[in-house]
């Protein structure tokens, strides 16, 4: 491949990668990203690929791995083109039918659609199912009409047009007032106006100045800008190749952990070929500007997230925040301005050029533009990833595109941005999401992680968790992170264990504000976040654990215990049989009885007693009622008495 | 190099530019405790101890004065009801590891820190780093450093360096404010330096 010289050169490039392509050819998309190859896409491919030989289709039909489509809850999905045909959970004994069916014949296969669970209706087309209907994909929508692999189908879809537009007409000063004008925010955590921190870079002293991806994610639950790396690396390499132009920069990282083996090999393979065609290198489209990207992999420490941490990690030392009162945009990477944004946030930049400002803050509310790309999970009937324009409501992402919870239970709250982020419970779930919405709320956007809990979680345990996952993550540098939280993980511990003291949300307060007035990071500063949130909205719970040794959720092992109702057991035995530690003391037309004494709280009875008998259940701050007396344990079946 | 006025207690003190507010109030004779601050070493901002208020442009926040630079114009508290209630949860938090430092009690006193708030768990070492930067820092042999992050991490000598280096030296002794440092040598030297028990040197002196 000759370098592209020119942008007009790029779009002749275009034009001839289009005129190869007939629209109306049938393409079979299957969904190729990390967590649908986890799922058997990959044997998928290799059955496409062996049927498409044996039926003689290899000029009838194209094939295209692309990434994440989003819909986690249901891949593998297979979407083929051009009619859009929608197929879920694919498995590689389905493929000779598909292609022999829907390919050949034009048949849809009833029992490969969607169900919509309300109307119980088959949904043949991606854009009719509520899942994908109420989204706005404008950054993750590319993900499944690219194979990350190939520069061309970044091409086809107009790819690397906002570098040509930037490199052959605008002024670096025209670029940086666009983004301004757009208002884009920091789609990584702190929600900092990237046009501000560019500026901030450009005006700084030096020649010398770097651009950095953050591709450091690491909350648990979230793998959006996994996703996007993996699936549309060049629309990242792109915004990103526009943000250096725009600071004065020449040299470009990309830190992105090692555990996303996927999205490191993309991205290598991405900058190989942006090198090739001259997108990426020395006088990129004739424009004399240069501009080189290196990848750099982090060993997987969620801190290395936090900018000088990450900054510090990329010089080759341990990933420790820095202790300066300076912003890394003017002293950052090897002391140079350094402008850091993460994933999402670039791969907005050539939207905002491509279609302008104008077109870009159409979306969202007052304070956040655009939109926003959510991980959604936990209590959810669509885990997947979900992009919405800022503003919608926290009840539609969940219930219209996450089909609310499932197995008929109530929701709780939801977790967002992360472990430092907050809970949000039911009564705000009207809350527009918009970075300023959320803070204000007590919780955060963080880089878009969304939990759902239901009724079954306990939420001293939920801030538990997260303050265990912190511990663990904490750099260790300084005290008030290091050690507030040590203290602060014993007493959530101690509490979800039925051993809180009086005065111990007291503690954990004062240790809180040690936290947030004299930590040294934002990951410091914003630990208590989870303690603090789940205090705000649920303190009863505080307070009945710590009080009356009660666990509201039913949840903490170490409170509630498992009894069965002699008035509802039917001697059925199955929970006799089922019980992993023989903690059960059945016998044939006898009432079952928990020996608590040997019982490890696992749920298996309370789970596999009949939904028609419900005897067993769980207790929680009250003693467990006394044994039923040997004698009066048979039971005489009124259907034999009669 | 130009002078810098600014406010620490109400009293104007000047200060050289590049300086922290540390070093200014310092050299003013103004008191402000540190752990982790050494005046050959680079500011590390681990302890949190110095920790004091700052009113710049009308605005107020807390900020560590070791790394904090020397403003003019700025109003400096080193003393105040929020300040003093964090240094005490800092110093409490410290005492669970090292109740019985002469540094951490003196200080203890000043702010009414209790040493017995939280559950003792001696392990000696606050993470002041001072052995782990001088080592690296002034004597630039790194034969001493952190292993592991968050509540896991401590300090360790690393015996190759160690058993050639820390014979002759053994110039971090002193600026350990508990006797952690001390310690984690002496368990290196028996575990891990070949002969050390007769005395006799590895490097073959």
């Amino acid at each position: 491949m000759a370098r592209i010289k020119t942008p007009v050169e790029l779009e002749e490039l275009r034009k001839s990668i289009l005129s190869t392509r007939d629209p109306n050819k049938p393409c079979i998309t299957l969904c190729s990203g990390s967590a649908c190859n986890a799922s058997g896409s990959l044997e998928v491919a290799a059955s496409i690929e062996e049927e498409i030989a044996k039926q003689g289709l290899g000029a009838e039909v194209d094939v295209r791995r692309t990434g994440c489509h989003g819909y986690c809850e249901r891949g593998p999905i297979i979407v083929i083109h051009p009619e859009k045909i929608c197929y879920f959970q694919i498995k590689p004994e389905d493929i000779p039918e598909i292609i022999s069916q829907t390919i050949k014949e034009k048949k849809v296969i009833e029992r490969l659609l969607y169900t919509d669970p309300a109307t119980g209706e088959k949904i043949v087309y991606e854009h009719d199912i509520p899942f994908y209907k109420y989204q706005k994909r404008l950054v993750f929508g590319s993900n499944g009409s690219v194979d990350p692999k190939s520069i061309d189908d970044y091409l086809a879809i107009g790819g690397y047009s906002a570098l040509a537009k930037v490199l052959s007409g605008m002024t670096p000063d025209a670029v940086l007032q666009e983004v301004k004008k757009a208002n884009l925010r920091g789609r990584g955590g702190g929600g900092f106006p990237a046009g501000t921190k560019w500026e901030g870079s450009r005006n700084a002293p030096g020649e010398i100045k770097y651009v950095i991806v953050n591709a450091d994610e690491g909350d648990p639950g979230a793998y959006m800008d996994r996703s996007l790396l993996e699936g549309n690396p060049h629309a990242v390499l792109e915004g990103l190749t526009i943000g250096a132009y725009a600071v004065g920069s020449h040299e470009g990282y990309i830190y992105v952990r090692q555990e996303y083996p996927l999205a490191v090999e993309n991205v290598f393979t991405a900058i190989r070929q942006g090198e090739e065609y001259g997108l990426l290198g020395k006088d990129i489209l004739g424009s004399g500007f240069d501009f080189k990207v290196i990848v750099h992999q982090g060993a997987g420490a969620f801190v290395c997230g936090e900018s000088t941490a990450l900054m510090t990690a990329l010089e080759g030392r341990a990933g420790e925040p820095r202790p300066k009162y300076i912003r890394s945009n003017i002293v950052g990477l090897w002391g140079r301005p350094s402008v850091l944004n993460n994933v999402e946030t670039w791969a907005n930049v050539p939207l905002v050029i491509n279609k302008g400002a104008d077109w870009f803050t159409q979306y969202g509310t007052e304070s956040s533009k655009g939109t926003k790309i959510f991980s959604l999970v936990g209590k959810i009937t669509n885990t997947g990833l979900v992009e919405v324009p800022m503003g919608t409501p926290l009840k539609d992402i969940i219930y219209q595109i996450g089909g609310g919870i499932p197995g008929g239970k109530k929701f709780k709250a939801v977790q967002t941005g992360g472990p430092s982020g907050g809970c949000i419970p039911e009564e705000l779930l009207d809350l527009p999401v918009g970075f300023d919405e959320l803070t204000k709320a007590g919780s955060m956007m963080g880089s878009g992680g969304m939990i759902v809990m239901d009724e079954d979680t306990c939420m001293v345990d939920v801030a538990r968790y997260f303050l265990d996952f912190l511990t663990d993550e904490s750099c260790g540098k300084c005290v008030p992170c290091r050690e507030g939280m040590r203290q602060m993980l014993k007493v959530l511990t101690r509490i979800t264990k039925g051993k809180g003291k009086e005065g111990d949300i007291e503690l954990l307060e004062e240790l809180s504000e040690t936290a947030q007035e004299a930590a040294l990071c934002a990951l410091g500063k914003s630990s208590p976040n989870p303690f603090l949130s789940t205090l705000k909205y649920f303190r009863e719970e505080y307070e009945a654990h710590i009080n009356q040794k009660r666990c509201p959720a039913l949840s903490c092992k170490e409170l509630i215990a498992f009894h069965i109702d002699p008035e509802k057991c039917q001697a059925c035995t199955t929970c006799a049989r089922k019980c992993p530690s023989d903690a059960i003391i059945g016998g044939k037309n006898l009432i079952h009885i928990v020996d608590q004494a040997k019982c490890t709280k696992c749920g298996t009875c309370f789970e596999v007693c009949p939904p028609r008998f419900r005897a067993v259940r769980k207790i929680s701050g009250e003693p467990v009622p006394a044994r039923i007396a040997e004698e009066a344990r048979t039971i005489t079946r009124k259907s034999k008495e009669k | 190099m130009s002078e810098i006025l600014l406010k620490i207690d109400g009293k104007e003190v000047k200060a050289k530019e590049g300086m922290t507010v540390l070093e200014a109030a310092r050299s003013a004779g103004i008191s402000i405790p540190t752990l982790c601050h050494h005046e050959k070493l680079e500011p590390y901002g681990g302890c949190r101890l110095c920790i004091v208020e700052i009113e710049s442009r009308g605005s107020r926040r807390l900020a560590v004065s070791c790394v904090y630079p020397a403003e003019k114009n700025i109003a400096v508290t080193t003393r105040s009801e929020k300040v003093d209630r964090i240094r005490k949860m800092i110093l409490q938090l410290l005492l669970a590891h090292a109740p019985d430092a002469f540094d951490l009690q003196d200080l203890a006193k000043e702010y009414g820190a209790d040493r017995n708030r939280f559950e003792k768990e001696p392990s000696f070492c606050v993470h002041c780093g001072l052995c782990v930067r001088y080592c690296a820092e002034v004597k630039k042999k790194n034969a001493v450093g952190f292993v592991d992050r968050g509540i896991r991490k401590e300090i360790s000598f690393i015996p190759e360096i160690a058993s050639k280096e820390c014979w002759n030296c053994k110039e971090c002794f002193p600026l350990c404010p508990t006797e952690a440092l001390q310690a984690a040598y002496v368990l290196v030297e028996a575990l891990a330096f070949p002969s050390s028990a007769t005395g006799a040197c590895a490097t073959g002196e």
